[in-house]
């Protein structure tokens, strides 16, 4: 199959309007177990949060996001994930979110003011942060490491 | 049971033609068919398209595209099919969709499957343009970033830039992506199939966005019209001329970003030319998704697509949301 020819991938971070934000809420390489820290920081603020969510970020402005953060992690080389920390103006707005993504199969964990859990994601909240963390593959034990690097996201807020 | 050659013949028979009535070579008009008043949509399908462990089988999804297009054309053989979609000597660009992230991206197994098929009939690689919204989304759909412009060239508007002056139809005043307005002279389109919190679907017509400089500005009122309006831009309307929509996975709760908790595999691909039919085709199978899973519809959640509607009526006429209008194909 003819294959897509290879070059330097051309960094993006200034086109895309995102930019560096003091808070820094994300767990560095190795400190919690398995999990390395593998991108930049990424934040956006309410006006230019839809070039990161586009068509998802009018939900997180109308409960009055100020600055979405985001990072990717690896775990042990493998499963990557992605941990976004939205800070809200306040901590209704990241319950509305919360309660906007339950679901009758979240399992509810102890993280912060409330959390929940399924087998690729967990989302809590902790004040006004509201914090999701995604994996893209579904492997055995993923729910556990992404519960370990919510917690060490959630000891840092 | 028919065989695959006994259906093919039957149902599609001479259905595209080359050239003349098209500007840009796309085979326009389906010709000699059961109906050629209708718009035929193929939706192919492939039970085994992901391992259990949910990775693509790439000679799989080769195979099931093959299918699709032998299916909507009436040609078997790849290269004979492929010569009625496309035109030989001009730039093609393939729209990838990859906002939602690595998770439910358009799949790098289906680009590199079109890309060796349009090599196949004629196109060169150099004539080949593979681009989204910028770099980021590009990778999120498995792709690597190239602009040597001797080979299939992979970029963003991020590096294409746009356009300085706007261009207009209805509420759509956007800037457009270079790599359209210049650089290519037909689009193939896919997108990825998804639940959008917006607009209540995104696919064919709404992956559009990815070619304004800002899409949020079309968002309002459920982007209606803004996504109707979007694809009259004569630009838009008269370049990505057929759509070969990637559900392979999906999202049917959630959309437009990745909730793996959502996340469904219906392992098909939807092709077809007309946009409005492709696009209320996979609003369907959305919905079937929804009540299987105990969802409320779109229409209960106040988010059904209602620009599907709007795109079809006679401010717009970009195709047809009638079923009685349509040709489904279901492979």
């Amino acid at each position: 199959m003819f294959a897509v020819a290879a070059l330097a991938i051309v960094a993006a971070t200034a086109a895309t309007g995102c930019k560096k934000h003091q808070a820094d809420p994300f767990p560095a390489s190795g400190a919690i177990a398995g999990w390395d820290k593998t991108s930049d920081t990424r934040t956006f603020d309410a006006k230019n949060l839809w070039q990161y969510i586009d068509g998802d970020a009018e939900q997180y402005i109308s409960a009055g996001v100020v600055t979405t953060s985001t990072s990717d992690y690896k775990y042990q080389g493998q499963l990557e994930a992605t941990v976004d920390v939205h800070t809200m103006g306040d901590p209704g707005g990241a319950r509305k979110i919360l309660e906007a993504g339950q679901t009758k199969d979240a399992k509810t964990v102890q993280l912060g003011d409330a959390g929940v859990a399924f087998a690729q994601s967990v989302i809590f909240r902790k004040g006004p942060f509201l914090v999701r963390i995604v994996a893209y593959e579904s492997t055995p034990g993923a729910e556990q490491s992404l519960l370990a690097l919510a917690h060490g996201v959630e000891a840092k807020l | 049971m028919k065989s695959r050659r006994e259906f093919i013949k039957t149902t599609a028979t001479g259905a595209l033609i080359l050239g003349s009535q098209s500007k840009l070579g796309l085979a326009a008009m389906l010709d000699k068919q059961t109906d050629a008043t209708k718009s035929r949509v193929v939706v192919a399908r492939d039970a085994a398209l992901h391992s259990p462990v949910g990775q693509l089988d790439d000679k799989r999804v080769q195979d099931l595209l093959d299918r699709a297009i032998a299916a909507f054309t009436g040609r078997e053989k790849p290269a004979e099919a492929w010569k009625r979609i496309v035109p030989v000597g001009k730039v093609v660009g393939l729209k990838v969709n990859g906002l939602g992230g690595k998770g439910i991206s358009t799949h790098a197994a289906l680009v590199l499957a079109i890309c060796e098929r349009l090599q196949q009939a004629g196109v060169k690689p150099s004539e080949i343009i593979v681009w989204d919204r910028n770099a980021r989304d590009l990778e999120a759909c498995g792709l690597t970033v190239s602009t040597d412009p001797n080979r299939i060239r992979c970029f963003g508007n991020d590096v294409g830039g746009y356009e300085d002056q706007p261009v207009s139809f209805g509420i759509a005043n956007v800037k457009l992506a270079k790599i359209l307005s210049r650089e290519c002279e037909m689009v193939i389109n896919l997108p990825i199939l998804k639940d959008h919190q917006l607009a209540g679907v995104t696919f064919s017509m709404k992956n559009m966005y990815g070619v304004v400089q800002r899409p949020n500005e079309l968002h309002p009122n459920g982007c209606n019209p803004g996504v109707a309006d979007l694809n009259c831009i004569p630009t838009v309307r008269e370049k990505v001329r057929f759509t070969i929509g990637d559900a392979m996975s999906s999202v049917y709760q959630g959309g437009p970003t990745f909730h793996p908790e959502h996340l469904w595999q219906p392992n098909a691909l939807i092709v077809g030319e007309d946009r409005v039919a492709v696009d209320h085709t996979a609003w369907q199978m959305i919905e079937r998704k929804r009540a299987e899973a105990g969802v409320p519809t779109l229409e209960a959640e106040n988010r059904p697509p209602r620009y599907i509607a709007t795109a079809a009526d006679s401010d717009h006429r970009l195709g047809t949301n009638d079923p009685k209008r349509m040709h489904v194909m279901e492979i």
